[in-house]
């Protein structure tokens, strides 16, 4: 998988991928920090005793390192674009979302 | 209106702010890929099914769904669910197998592309129009929900709060265009999913798990148990036999309404045009399939938590079934539509709110973004390109798709107020353009299977079908005959449909057919089974074929109806 042959290479920052782990990511650490410090009684009787921050924050810490392993593990390829045309004189997949799942 | 306000901290706008930047982020990273028009109005046609099959899912997760959803939820109960496991499901299934083959094979760029194709430019022009003016209505719709949210939450002047709206969805689009909306709808899927699940389990809770929501709802003291199993859903469909019930519901929600929402509307279609292989668009409905039809534990639950949970629409609802929904909102200052917020505000902790608004922003803007991505399509290729400015160069109708998405974000701004101050006007309206989809259905089903159909047949049928459904509610709203619920829609549809095939066979027979040699692509006799292929690439893996997948989630969509029936 790791090795991209000649016509590809790796797709850089913009794999949606990337995009959802860190926003879950960064909004499951802030959730669970204010989980943790600020879990008052008050809060404890609106959910009926959970501490609901620190659980959906360990939830999205947990789902957005899947995501992130996912998008390391299996990277996007883009086709090169000049490449390409001339191999099969198709550029479509040219521009940034060509991928290696399949 | 009472305000309903929401009491959002620091950390809550800190989790809205991130969100904003993350959306921004995605047109910013799009825009790199967009140098055609095809790219910035089709994705290029590269994206992998999974990423489609979350946008299809997403495009229709807008605020009518959302807020509509848990509405029906709060006011029906489980009934609500057919929506989903009658209506949607079998409908993108049906979509995924038959009909896509037909639309990414034909290498259409839009639905009324595929209808000039098979039937002219008569057909073509009543599909166009309506669906571009039906697009920037729902956008409207959208927009005004969004406005309100921020309205309620910041205390914005409601159109301050629609111009900021309009601007973010309108920088995203015009700079990464499809791309950019897809990728967001795919975002914006889990961060509503992050949003709703803990509010549902957190709701559960608070009512006692599900036996005690079971015990809750059952001795309400209204429509009591009734709300419990789905099936057959009297109240929902106004029909007070049950077994018409069960046949309105299944004909009228689940045949007609839905396989003519979900085969032809351009909006869901789209993102399976987007994807880069016929395997994969097939797969996009298909794979959207298995979130759609867990949605409503998310949405539909919720409304019927809140109903029984929160004290304010409890009360409505009483008022509501003994008087009426009028009297119920002037001495209560709520209605079914605010269930969820009035939940949200009821039992989840600062934070967690911060996320749930975001959700819920999001979900609006990218209804919105969905609307107008599909306008900027229809409007570049098949009016402008089709009918006013013909053989310009690709650079060209690039430009026209970006100023058709600054006009489409501008007049959504007037909808929005519109829809602002005349709320009834916007639902007839909306269930007008319903209307356009059952009669689109049955002439595209006929259409892609039967190629003796005439391109006259193609029209008559739009706009006969069309018009009887028009006489169909026109009469049941003054009055003539009387169907509460949602039996008037299941009804006005079912004529238009059977209006639609009846008039469409009868002019067939008096007019002349295309030519055969015209047909390839566009009718399953003239088109070879390999056209329906990728050739290029190797056979998938029997978990990535279209029809055992699909046949999977029907058997999953069987044992749901059958578990909550």
């Amino acid at each position: 998988m790791s090795k991209a042959n000649e016509l590809t290479k790796t797709a850089g920052a913009f794999d949606i991928r990337n995009f959802i782990g860190v926003l879950l990511g960064i909004f499951g650490v802030i959730l669970a920090i204010a989980g943790i410090v600020g879990y008052t009684p008050d809060e404890a009787e609106r959910t009926g005793g959970i501490d609901a921050n620190l659980w959906t924050g360990i939830g999205l810490i947990v789902t957005a390192v899947v995501f992130l392993v996912w998008a390391r593990l299996r990277p996007l390829r883009i086709i090169d674009a000049g490449a390409t045309e001339t191999a099969n004189g198709n550029g479509d997949a040219a521009n940034g979302n060509g991928d290696t799942l399949a | 209106m009472e305000d309903i306000r929401l009491d959002a901290q620091w950390i809550d706008y800190l989790l809205i702010a991130i969100y904003f930047v993350f959306v921004l982020g995605i047109g910013w990273f799009a825009k790199r890929g967009v140098s055609s028009s095809i790219e910035f109005l089709l994705s290029g046609r590269s994206l992998p099914a999974w990423v489609t099959a979350l946008a299809f899912v997403s495009a229709n997760l807008g605020a009518v769904e959302i807020m509509g959803m848990s509405a029906t939820g709060a006011q029906y109960g489980m009934p609500t669910m057919h929506y989903f496991w009658i209506g949607a499901v079998p409908a993108m299934l049906f979509l995924g197998v038959v009909m896509m083959p037909f639309y990414y094979g034909s290498k259409v760029r839009s639905v009324p592309e595929f209808m000039r194709r098979r039937f002219g430019t008569g057909a073509h022009l009543v599909n166009a129009l309506s669906f571009a003016v039906a697009q920037i209505l729902i956008a409207g719709v959208n927009l005004f929900l969004l406005g309100t949210i921020v309205n309620r939450l910041l205390g914005w002047p409601l159109w301050i709060a629609l111009v900021v709206a309009a601007a973010i969805v309108l920088s995203y689009i015009t700079l990464g265009g499809l791309t950019a909306a897809i990728y967001n709808e795919v975002l914006q899927f889990f961060v509503i999913v992050a949003a709703l699940l803990p509010l549902t389990i957190i709701g559960l809770n608070r009512v006692g798990g599900w036996d005690g929501l079971v015990k809750k709802v059952s001795n309400d003291g209204m429509l009591g148990a009734e709300q419990l199993s789905s099936w057959p859903g009297e109240q929902l469909s106004g029909f007070a036999n049950p077994v018409l019930s069960v046949v309105g519901i299944v004909f009228g929600l689940g045949f007609v309404l839905s396989f003519g929402y979900w085969t032809t509307n351009f909006v869901e279609v789209q993102r399976a045009m987007a994807s880069k292989s016929i395997n994969a668009a097939r797969l996009t409905p298909i794979l959207g399939a298995f979130p759609k039809m867990l949605i409503p534990f998310i949405v539909i639950i919720p409304g019927m938590i809140a109903a029984v949970l929160v004290t304010q629409l409890t009360k409505f609802k009483q008022i509501a079934s003994s008087v009426d929904e009028a009297a119920a909102q002037a001495q209560t200052g709520v209605t079914y539509n605010d269930a969820l917020l009035l939940l949200m505000r009821e039992v989840l902790p600062n934070g967690l709110l911060g996320v749930a608004i975001a959700g819920l922003l999001a979900a609006f803007m990218a209804g919105m973004a969905a609307n107008i991505s599909a306008f900027n399509t229809v409007f570049s290729y098949d009016l402008w390109q089709q009918y006013v400015v013909k053989d310009r160069d690709d650079a060209y109708y690039l430009k026209v798709g970006r100023y058709a998405t600054i006009g489409a974000c501008i007049v959504a701004i007037f909808t929005a107020l519109i829809a602002g101050n005349f709320a009834n006007l916007m639902d007839y309206l909306q269930t007008l353009f319903g209307f356009f989809n059952a009669p689109l259905f049955a002439t595209f089903i006929l259409g892609m299977f039967w190629k003796r159909m005439s391109p006259t047949a193609g029209w008559v049928g739009l706009v006969g079908g069309t018009l009887s459904a028009v006489a169909v509610f026109v009469l049941s709203e003054t009055g003539v005959f009387d169907l509460p619920g949602q039996g008037a829609a299941f009804l006005a549809a079912s004529t238009a449909f059977v209006v639609d095939i009846v008039l469409s066979v009868i002019v067939t027979f008096r007019t002349t057919p295309k030519p055969a040699h015209e047909l390839r692509g566009l009718v399953y006799s003239e088109t070879p089974k390999t056209d329906f292929e990728d050739l290029n690439e190797p056979k998938p893996p029997i978990w990535k074929r279209p029809v055992p997948v699909a046949g999977v989630a029907l058997i999953l969509v069987i044992i749901l109806n059958v578990a909550f029936g």
